[in-house]
């Protein structure tokens, strides 16, 4: 594409955006296994709706489906947006079973949940294509450049798709925002602990601003 | 191991790269490329894993890069260009590679024969 056509492209973009506003928007919660994405899923629809969107456990792969909830409208200060909050399962390039017997389940339970957990995985790969925007949560204690996280990243900024990155469990000691912030500096980033609540309220100011 | 060149990944269209890598991981191959994956063609190569996976045969791939340059000109934040994160990148079944250490230039791994 030639450069003015390119430029052209994006103050249309800009201009249907803001004739937008208002308007529903799909966003899909993505990350890796036990990232923190139900738990924040589930503070979102609570604080908006009074209720929730899945359960949650320490096994990773507890999300085996997707869950849409439709229609919550986040508030913050002045500004409100309406999403549709898709809860996907955490993205993987692997999956052992073996790694579910070692915490505690029973061999067919764990290949059970080994199955569905693909599943969930090409669902989640799927949504991409769906989303008018993501919130990509990552555990700030761990190792912020993944295959998982880069690959979500690559596939919003070809689309040229709103990206936030909510840098979770800041409630832990080791826990470290700034090595996201450093691998990923090009997309807003917000501290929080979905767990605890920490900051919660700047994730809603930053969603209503880039999603709205 | 294979180390696949940038000119021949340039001239395979996205179901052959990953037919060509899961094949060759498959079989327990260690593969090296040149030039990385695109965005959509990581997320196939994901979804085109999961399919694979048997628990018990096969678990699944490691898959490692380079963080890679994220500096962008001033015009390509203007076209809003997407950043070229794809740089040399090592996949291997998930039992047999391990990454131990990765920094801005130099990815460390260990890998164990079957």
């Amino acid at each position: 594409m030639g450069i003015i056509k390119k430029i052209r492209s994006n103050f249309s973009s800009a201009f249907k955006k803001i004739f937008k506003r208002g308007r529903r928007r799909r966003i899909g919660i993505y990350g890796p296994p036990n990232a923190g994405k139900t738990t924040l899923a589930n503070r979102i629809v609570r604080d908006f709706t009074g209720d929730a969107v899945g359960s949650v456990s320490d096994i990773p792969h507890e999300t085996r489906r997707a869950h849409r909830r439709e229609g919550v409208t986040i508030e913050s200060n002045s500004s409100s947006v309406v999403l549709d909050i898709v809860d996907t399962p955490g993205l993987a390039t692997k999956i052992d079973f073996q790694d579910f017997m070692a915490r505690g389940l029973s061999e067919e339970e764990s290949r059970r949940r080994a199955k569905e957990a693909t599943e969930g995985v090409v669902e989640a790969v799927r949504w991409l294509d769906d989303l008018e925007g993501v919130i990509l949560v990552m555990d700030s204690t761990e190792d912020p450049f993944t295959q998982v996280n880069v690959t979500v990243i690559g596939n919003m900024e070809a689309r040229n798709l709103p990206l936030l990155i909510a840098a979770n469990k800041i409630d832990l000691d080791n826990s470290s925002p700034s090595n996201i912030k450093n691998a990923f500096p090009q997309h807003p980033l917000v501290p929080i602990s979905a767990l605890t609540g920490d900051n919660i309220d700047v994730l809603y100011e930053q969603i209503a601003k880039h999603f709205g | 191991m294979d180390l696949i060149s940038k000119d021949k990944l340039d001239r395979l269209s996205t179901v052959e790269k990953v037919r060509m890598i899961l094949d060759s991981v498959e079989q327990g191959k260690i593969i090296v490329l040149e030039s990385g994956l695109a965005p959509n063609e990581e997320a196939k190569l994901i979804e085109a894993t999961m399919a694979k996976i048997d628990p018990g045969e096969f678990a699944g791939i490691e898959i490692e890069s380079y963080p890679g340059d994220v500096s962008q000109s001033w015009l390509d934040k203007l076209l809003k260009k997407p950043i070229n994160r794809a740089r040399l990148t090592v996949i291997g079944p998930a039992d047999q590679l391990k990454m131990l250490k990765r920094d801005q230039d130099v990815i460390s791994t260990l890998v164990s024969a079957r």
